[in-house]
């Protein structure tokens, strides 16, 4: 590599930004997908959303993907390589893209970049998330109210902020159902490993839970407990449809359609700056999938109206009084939890018994 | 009926030919999946092979190149030495993640110290990590004859639980809100395999890798030691006689694979890749496998199968996000270039007669 | 945090289960170890099966054929590391390697229109009396037929190993490939054999993931266990019986530390799910001091060159 070459490589940002420019071209939108587009899941709903930009916007936008993306050098390269080929907005899909998607935005400051569940941002560089223990809170209630063994399990993945809130909210919901409820969860330690998840779920119903919620994204504990026969189960990342009516009583969905197309609007009209979303109902990220007659009607309108009141703003799921597992205080009556307590979150609230790993 | 004869040495014209027909093979075939899979075959095989060399934006994706080949190289060269003694290191993987580890493990117990020491120590350390690595199975083998191919292997099972429970534990960013992963050590200057010369790609594992093609190059062709590996693996029982300590060469040859091994994983987690996460080993260590063979063992053909390696990698992706073909599309492609390459081996080592068959 | 939540007689039985896929295809690789050849393509060979097994089933709505194409398509698969490896004599630890690297890719192309798809059911046998005697009932007779098809295996290939005249030649050739041709034996032909045996077990153990313990399609969902098998035939020192034990401490594990979680009893997992592998190096080690090392032959070439 000589002189020439360095030059080049600098002022390709330049020299990029200028053919990009041009009008009339479509905009073009890249995405960075953590997992192949098939794994029925956390990819194949940014797909869909992906698709769905495709739909709202025909000829005007032109997208672009790649699947299957290791976190760290490589995706550092993906995402270079998108920038490169005159892509307007980049969106990277995992957590573990932070700080690639850092470095490739320094280098490309005409480029807008969409980071997932990050926490960090650049005057070209938005964050978004979804707040997916509203989601939680109506499935901890529907599970309150459908268990009759009162032990309900949970397949975590890996210990972290996002798990452990989703845990919590579905945890002081469930308990508001209904008071005797008990809690036992596994750690999978995995995002997708169906075989695993089949067996943590055989392993948690064995043990008596006839409710199992999954932070886990396989269908591998819905056919579990179908072959159980009468455990109730609940839709993760996308709806889990084909295990209707029962065991998947109901289901949170991923819905990044509308928070896509927003920012592809934004692009294309100049508008776009930097931000940090944290979505839930209200915005239709978190999506509450249709909710069976498996459940009995009286329980489905107070989930729905447990809905409604987090859509329209006037309850918060963390709203005190609640005390940390420790027996400590940390929400006064009426007091609600910050958003920064939440992006950290690393206890559990009273009443749950494991302790968290680590 | 074909027979096949086998050549008293490998033909030299097959040595180089037999790559340029697998690679052409290849063209057709994967041109054919292509085609079956609705996208022009033409523009989908140039932009694998074309783009990342003599493309638009040829000047970012040649020193990436050497980023994504250098690991390979690095390992590739360790295996190859080990192979052609007849020592069958399979475990590099974990000798990568394991190297990775302590290299890391020195810097982050020294952060934030901002000394000119640190990074060497980290290269010194990430090196001794993988050479304790592959000392289990190189002393489980001398000591009682166990099969270093499974020991090996079974030991990249056991890093990769370590490496978890590295990320998920002590080695948690602990300014990281709570997710998985170490400190990046790409914002910690002392500790950072920066790039020698911005833009070019050359990190010091891609100089690391440059050092052991020389070394193996020049310790196979001059040294008493290369001699002793040659010969052992063409003729162990005459290279008994000819003093060889069987013992010595296994734990020297498991030694060097595994400390080669132990840097690239160094290298890679201080610089490409910047943290330790749960998913941080992408396979390198099995690709190297695989690279050793297409090399021919040989240090010259290591490292050109490596960035040969590199070039599908990166052109597959280009291929990906340009041409929207599946991922499982190119990694097709490549277990094909593979197979083929594997098979007009043959023409190196036999000649292929048309013969009557004997009655044996 | 009680650890009287575990029932050990329906952990028996879904240990059982969990068991399964790994057991059938080692017991695959066990017949090619034992002939000689080394194949480190399980993992590619049992993701293949688990899609052919999946469509088959989803299209013809019988799960039995669908188990019939995932032998057939794990044979397939493993022909062409067959072909590599013993007519064009290329190493078997790189096609092997290919072979696993090809067959993801294949996979996944193969099942891009079965993604949320629901298969057909695999019935579980019902034996009227017997499945109701307690604790036997559940865990020996109240399985679906794969299961027995699997501990049948291992009996039927422990007995041929042993007592067969095949079985005999199959286990002369992994000894010594070079005797075995002198005697006359038709060495490359019964590798042929053997490695169409694995590769068919494999996918036999690949469908068993798809069609019953998960059961769905998804990208790379065998998720290492063509490793775990290999792991397998190496901790079994080349014998079916300890196959069979292996593949219930490895699966064993897995479930246990689950089920210990479930209790509410916090364990390292990490370390946890480590002791399998460093099981098996320690048998390895005692196993060289014992008579039973890994076939000779293994692993290395042959070329016939009377």
């Amino acid at each position: 590599m000589n002189i020439k070459g360095l030059l080049a490589a600098a002022g390709l940002a330049t020299g990029l930004a200028t053919a990009a420019a041009a009008q009339d071209d479509p905009t073009k939108v890249g995405f960075i997908y953590v997992g192949p587009i098939g794994d029925g899941g956390w990819t194949y709903e940014h797909d869909k959303a992906r698709l769905a930009v495709e739909e709202h916007f025909g000829d005007k936008v032109e997208t672009v993907y790649q699947e299957s993306v290791p976190e760290g050098a490589d995706a550092e390269r993906a995402i270079t390589q998108m920038a490169l080929q005159g892509a307007d907005l980049i969106f990277t899909t995992s957590f573990g893209f932070m700080e690639p998607t850092l470095t490739v935005a320094r280098k490309f400051p005409d480029v807008k970049f969409e980071h997932a569940t990050g926490y960090k941002t650049l005057p070209n560089v938005s964050t978004y998330s979804a707040r997916f223990y509203e989601g939680r809170a109506v499935q901890g209630h529907i599970a309150g109210k459908m268990t009759e063994s009162d032990i309900i399990g949970y397949i975590a993945s890996y210990p972290i902020p996002e798990v452990i809130r989703g845990i919590n909210s579905a945890f002081v919901h469930a308990r508001e159902a209904n008071p005797d409820v008990e809690f036992k969860i596994i750690w999978a330690y995995t995002w997708f490993d169906p075989a695993k998840e089949a067996d943590a779920a055989t392993a948690l119903i064995e043990q008596g839970a006839d409710v199992i919620l999954q932070h886990t994204d396989s269908t591998a504990p819905h056919a579990a407990a179908e072959k159980a026969g009468d455990v109730v189960t609940f839709g993760q990342a996308s709806d889990m449809a084909e295990y209707k009516p029962f065991p998947r009583v109901s289901s949170i969905i991923d819905n990044w359609a509308p928070y896509y197309i927003d920012r592809v609007q934004a692009v294309m009209d100049g508008t776009w700056e930097s931000q940090q979303v944290w979505h839930g109902i209200d915005e239709g990220m978190v999506e509450i999938g249709e909710i069976t007659d498996a459940v009995p009607d009286e329980v489905k309108q107070e989930a729905l109206a447990l809905k409604e009141s987090m859509a329209s703003g006037e309850y918060h799921p963390f709203t005190g009084p609640l005390k940390k597992k420790d027996g400590s205080a940390w929400l006064a009556e009426g007091e609600t939890a910050s958003d920064e307590t939440l992006l950290g979150m690393d206890f559990y609230v009273e009443g749950l018994e494991a302790d968290i790993p680590q | 009926m074909l027979r096949l004869e086998r050549r008293p040495q490998p033909s030299r014209l097959w040595t180089w030919l037999a790559p340029l027909l697998a690679v052409l093979a290849t063209m057709v075939a994967g041109g054919l999946l292509f085609a079956l899979l609705g996208k022009n075959p033409y523009e989908a095989v140039a932009t694998i092979f074309w783009e990342p060399l003599f493309g638009e934006f040829a000047s970012y994706y040649r020193p990436q190149l050497l980023v994504k080949g250098a690991p390979l190289v690095l390992i590739g060269i360790g295996l190859g030495l080990g192979f052609r003694a007849g020592i069958w290191n399979i475990g590099a993987e974990g000798q990568y993640i394991v190297g990775a580890l302590t290299g890391a493990g020195v810097g982050l117990a020294v952060y934030p110290l901002d000394a000119w020491f640190v990074f060497p120590l980290m290269v010194i350390a990430g090196a001794l990590g993988g050479w304790a690595w592959a000392m289990i199975p190189a002393l489980l083998k001398v000591r009682f004859g166990t099969n270093e191919i499974l020991v090996s292997l079974m030991l990249v099972y056991v890093a990769e639980e370590l490496l978890a429970a590295m990320a998920l534990g002590p080695m948690k960013n602990p300014e990281g809100m709570g997710f998985p992963g170490s400190r990046n050590l790409q914002q910690y200057p002392a500790a950072h395999n920066a790039e020698i010369l911005t833009g070019t790609g050359m990190h010091w594992g891609v100089v690391a890798a440059l050092i052991a093609v020389i070394f193996a190059y020049v310790l196979l062709g001059r040294h008493i030691l290369g001699y002793h590996i040659r010969l052992s693996g063409q003729a162990p029982r005459a290279a008994r006689f000819a003093g060889v300590r069987p013992a010595r060469l296994v734990l020297t040859c498991l030694g060097i694979s595994g400390a080669l091994a132990g840097l690239a994983g160094m290298f890679e987690v201080s610089g490409p890749a910047g943290q330790v996460s749960i998913d941080f080993n992408v396979g390198y260590g099995f690709t190297a496998i695989i690279v050793a063979f297409l090399g021919r063992l040989h240090p010259a053909g290591i490292a050109l199968a490596g960035l040969l390696m590199a070039l599908t990698y990166i052109g597959g992706e280009i291929a990906q996000s340009n041409l929207g073909l599946p991922a499982a599309a190119i990694q097709m492609f490549q277990g094909m270039l593979l197979f083929f390459l594997l098979a007009v081996d043959l023409f190196t080592n036999f000649r292929v007669r048309l013969r009557k068959t004997e009655v044996a | 945090m009680d650890l009287s939540s575990i029932n050990p007689v329906l952990l028996l039985a879904s240990l059982i289960v969990a068991a399964t896929p790994i057991l059938v295809a080692a017991i695959g690789e066990l017949v090619v170890e034992r002939a000689g050849v080394l194949n480190l393509g399980v993992e590619g060979m049992m993701i293949t099966g688990a899609i052919c097994g999946f469509a088959v089933a989803v299209e013809t709505g019988s799960p039995a054929l669908g188990f019939l194409a995932a032998a057939a398509g794990g044979a397939a698969l493993s022909g062409l590391f067959a072909a590599l490896t013993q007519f064009a004599l290329a190493n078997q630890v790189a096609s092997g390697l290919a072979l696993t690297l090809f067959g993801l890719g294949l996979s996944s192309l193969m099942g891009q229109g079965y993604v949320g798809v629901k298969p057909p059911a695999t019935p579980r046998l019902d034996i009227p009396l017997l499945g109701d005697i307690p604790v036997l009932g559940r865990v020996v007779f109240g399985h679906d037929l794969v299961v027995y098809l699997g501990l049948a295996l291992v009996v039927v290939v422990w007995a041929w190993l042993k007592f067969t005249r095949a079985g005999l030649v199959l286990r002369a050739v992994g000894e010594n490939h070079d005797a075995a041709h002198a005697l006359g034996y038709k060495v490359v032909r019964l590798r042929l054999l053997a490695i169409g045996f694995g590769g068919a077990c494999a996918g036999l153990g690949g469908a068993y993931i798809s069609l019953v313990r998960v059961p769905q399609w998804t990208e790379g969902m065998t998720a290492g266990a063509g490793w775990i098998a290999l792991a397998l035939v190496v901790f079994a020192s080349w014998k079916p019986g300890r196959v069979l034990l292996g593949a219930w401490l490895f699966g064993g594990v897995t479930v246990l530390q689950l089920n210990l979680q479930a209790a509410g009893i916090a364990i390292p997992v990490e370390y946890l799910s480590m002791s399998p592998y460093l099981i098996t190096i320690l048998v390895l080690v005692i196993m060289s001091a014992d008579r039973s090392r890994a076939p000779a032959s293994l692993g290395r070439i042959f070329h016939a060159s009377g």
